[in-house]
């Protein structure tokens, strides 16, 4: 009976496919996921299938990771789908909310390459759509003025810091996204990979984060932080993006997915439009792997919603990551789409630089979070000068143990 | 009034406290006591984008099952009062031990979260309540004793703290203070520092928020001193006069005291309101600097981790907290009702 029933839906999208260009016919399409350009072009494409039959809503915020898990645990789900990245799926897969989409695939698939599925034991549990990474961009007006090259290290670019200061070209020439909680534990991360540390001890949920690795990206980070606005502590990605385009800043360590977009908002100063340019991800203490983490951004389907809403969400989504949006505007330059036909534009180089260089994917284990939580929340201390690397990350793996015991992983 | 009566009364009132007062109480004591399951973790073969890695994930089917089993989760009775991110003792005692000086034991102490953010609600509950209060009655007789035309406006002027919401109004201070906003500026220019920045400074955050906090909650305390103000009984303020008391006098001897019970309300509201201070902290990103324990609350259960017993239970402190604030006012009042009777 289910085979008849496969059959007989796939005919029916077959036909559905070719009259309605890949809308669903009817069902519940609600949206949750970050506001970056790039997921509002793909949360419009989405939206654009509501019809009479056909209920899209979306909610793109900043704040969707404490919105999803919750959004997504009713039944029904208030939201049919998240837009997530590898961290944030990990809070997915722990509550269960989401459903496998290998029938979806099965049925509908045609279209979507085997590297945008995202499989974990063996399941497609997501579709990614872009690829992310932080990487360096810089003033190109301000180094050659200063008579530098752009850094391919974190001590070139203290270096380069401290002329464009001893020149007076700019007093804090360094941005970072540095506000305490998600973003300075980002940094961190990216420093600690970097400098070739694990955040947990081979195979088990212990931490391992208080190591020679972790003290020398503290340190590094400390350093840098001295050529950074002295708010830097409240600064997140909007805030230093924000620092560059008002051309306060020189060298910084950028998403590339809000590097692409930098400069085109109203009101940036010529020199900064004409200066933007961008690079690859630094390495820093002699490693050859960047100090940075790979990311993908996908989407996923609710688990307790019904089988048409799961299928309309499913068509609705895959229909906004069409190969043809890469034709409107400015959209293939929004991200490094992983979508088929998208042709590298220049704004893509530093993510392309960071996926050759063999940058580490962020980890997608069920604890990270609790460790991403606990450097956040600890490390606040250390870049305040109130005490030593050392104590900071014993309070780190202090405050995650505490975490993880609660959470019944240690 | 007889008890039937009473009963009725007082019976919808009650519903309404037992299902919005005591089972949401009744709730977080519960999930304090018990945590989430020992996680199942499988191997797993995770393939996207970048290749194919071997990770880790929760066996969903084994967890359902125990889930199923257990459905309020594992008990472990106050071993999360007890645990680094609350009461700490294990904590305490070490830091009691190693350390030589009250200095360096507090400042041990500093490192842990929950005693951190107590440190912060308290000093924020303490300086903020006296000095709204003050602030309160001052601009309570300052416009009693304006000419009525203009009463209105000022009336209404001075209470626009207190309307705007919490969260735009820090947020506007917020902007104030930056390194180059306004007030910032203008501090960096009077202590003539220009690398001063408020932001990056604890003591200067501390004294930010806490400004803010007055600043917010003065109104409030405006508004009940004004009414009490009509009340003062003007016979013997004329006598007062009659017997060439001075301005000063008058307040000192017949408003105050006339307006007392009021100090006691507003006290005890705004002792409970700053307890939970919240906003401006999320207002002025002032993780780095401040906490307090409704933050640690909201911190718990945001983002990626959603740690429900550890929110219980700072709530369940929190609550405790309050109880422990309130109780000289509650010791009085229950006197008072025995001394009646």
């Amino acid at each position: 009976m289910k085979m008849n029933h496969l059959f007989a839906a796939t005919a029916m999208s077959l036909i559905a496919t070719s009259a309605l260009a890949d809308c669903p016919d009817a069902g519940r399409i609600s949206i949750i996921g970050n506001e970056f350009p790039a997921i509002q072009t793909v949360g419009a494409g989405a939206l654009s299938c509501a019809s009479d039959s056909v209920t899209a809503e979306s909610n793109l915020t900043a704040d969707h990771q404490s919105l999803n898990v919750a959004g997504m645990t009713g039944d029904p789900a208030e939201y049919t789908t998240a837009i997530i990245a590898n961290s944030s799926i990990v809070a997915l897969m722990n509550e269960d909310v989401i459903r496998p989409l290998d029938d979806l695939v099965a049925k509908h698939g045609e279209g979507l390459s085997p590297n945008q599925l995202v499989s974990i034991n063996g399941q497609v549990m997501a579709v990614a759509f872009m690829a992310n990474a932080q990487h360096l961009v810089y003033r190109s007006d301000v180094l050659e003025q200063a008579g530098l090259e752009p850094p391919t290290t974190y001590e070139e670019m203290l270096e380069a810091a401290k002329t464009i200061r001893d020149q007076g070209i700019l007093d804090n020439p360094v941005g970072g996204a540095y506000a305490a909680g998600w973003n300075l534990a980002q940094e961190f991360n990216n420093m600690f990979l970097g400098y070739g540390g694990v955040h947990f001890k081979d195979g088990t949920a212990e931490p391992n984060v208080n190591s020679e690795a972790g003290v020398a990206a503290l340190e590094m980070m400390k350093a840098l932080s001295e050529y950074m606005n002295p708010d830097f502590l409240t600064h997140d990605s909007n805030a230093t993006n924000a620092e560059y385009r008002a051309g306060n800043v020189a060298l910084m360590n950028m998403w590339g997915s809000r590097a692409a977009t930098l400069v085109t908002a109203e009101g940036v100063p010529q020199e900064v439009v004409d200066g933007f340019a961008i690079a690859g991800p630094m390495t820093v203490g002699g490693g050859s792997t960047p100090a940075s983490t790979l990311w993908w951004d996908g989407w996923t389907v609710a688990k307790n919603i019904s089988d048409e809403d799961a299928e309309a969400t499913f068509l609705a989504m895959k229909k906004a990551i069409d190969p043809s949006i890469l034709a409107e505007g400015d959209v293939s330059t929004q991200a490094v789409w992983l979508i088929d036909g998208y042709e590298p534009t220049p704004a893509a180089v530093g993510v392309f630089d960071a996926a050759q260089k063999g940058t580490v994917p962020y980890p997608m284990l069920p604890y990270m979070g609790l460790m991403h939580t606990a450097l956040g929340a600890e490390l606040s201390d250390f870049m305040q000068g109130k005490e030593s690397a050392e104590q900071a990350l014993q309070d780190v793996e202090a405050a995650y143990i505490a975490a993880a015991k609660e959470k019944g992983f240690l | 009034m007889k008890h039937k009566t009473f009963f009725w009364f007082f019976l919808p009132t009650a519903l309404a406290m037992l299902v919005f007062i005591a089972a949401p109480m009744v709730s977080i004591v519960m999930q304090s006591l018990f945590v989430p399951h020992e996680a199942v973790l499988i191997e797993t073969e995770n393939c996207g984008p970048f290749g194919c890695t071997t990770s880790t994930a929760i066996d969903q089917e084994a967890t359902a099952a125990l889930r199923a089993e257990k459905p309020l989760g594992r008990f472990v009775g106050l071993d999360i009062y007890k645990d680094r991110g609350h009461l700490a003792f294990a904590e305490v005692g070490e830091a009691w031990q190693n350390t030589d000086s009250i200095g360096a034991f507090f400042s041990e102490m500093g490192d842990l979260p929950f005693y951190d953010a107590l440190a912060f609600t308290l000093t924020y509950t303490f300086v903020c309540t006296p000095l709204l209060i003050m602030l309160g009655f001052a601009i309570a007789v300052a416009v009693n004793s304006l000419s009525r035309k203009i009463r209105g406006f000022v009336i209404f002027f001075s209470l626009l703290p207190m309307i705007v919401t919490p969260l735009v109004g820090s947020l506007v201070l917020f902007w104030m203070i930056d390194s180059r906003g306004v007030l910032g500026n203008l501090i960096s220019y009077l202590v003539n520092d220009p690398d001063l920045s408020v932001k990056a400074s604890t003591p200067l955050m501390w004294i930010s928020i806490i400004t803010y906090g007055i600043w917010s909650s003065a109104p409030f305390a405006f508004v009940v001193f004004y009414a009490g103000l009509q009340t003062v009984p003007q016979d013997t303020l004329e006598s007062a006069q009659i017997d060439g008391a001075t301005r000063w006098q008058q307040i000192r001897y017949v408003v105050f005291p006339h307006l007392m019970p009021l100090v006691t309300f507003v006290a005890l509201i705004q002792l409970m309101d700053n307890f939970k201070v919240f906003e401006p902290i999320v207002g002025f990103n002032a993780a780095a600097h401040a906490t307090s324990l409704s933050w640690i609350v909201f911190n718990d259960l945001g983002g990626e981790t959603r740690q429900l017993s550890a929110a219980a239970t700072t709530s369940v402190l929190t609550v405790l907290g309050v109880a422990i604030l309130l109780s000289p006012v509650l010791v009085r009042t229950w006197r008072d009702f025995r001394g009646k009777t």
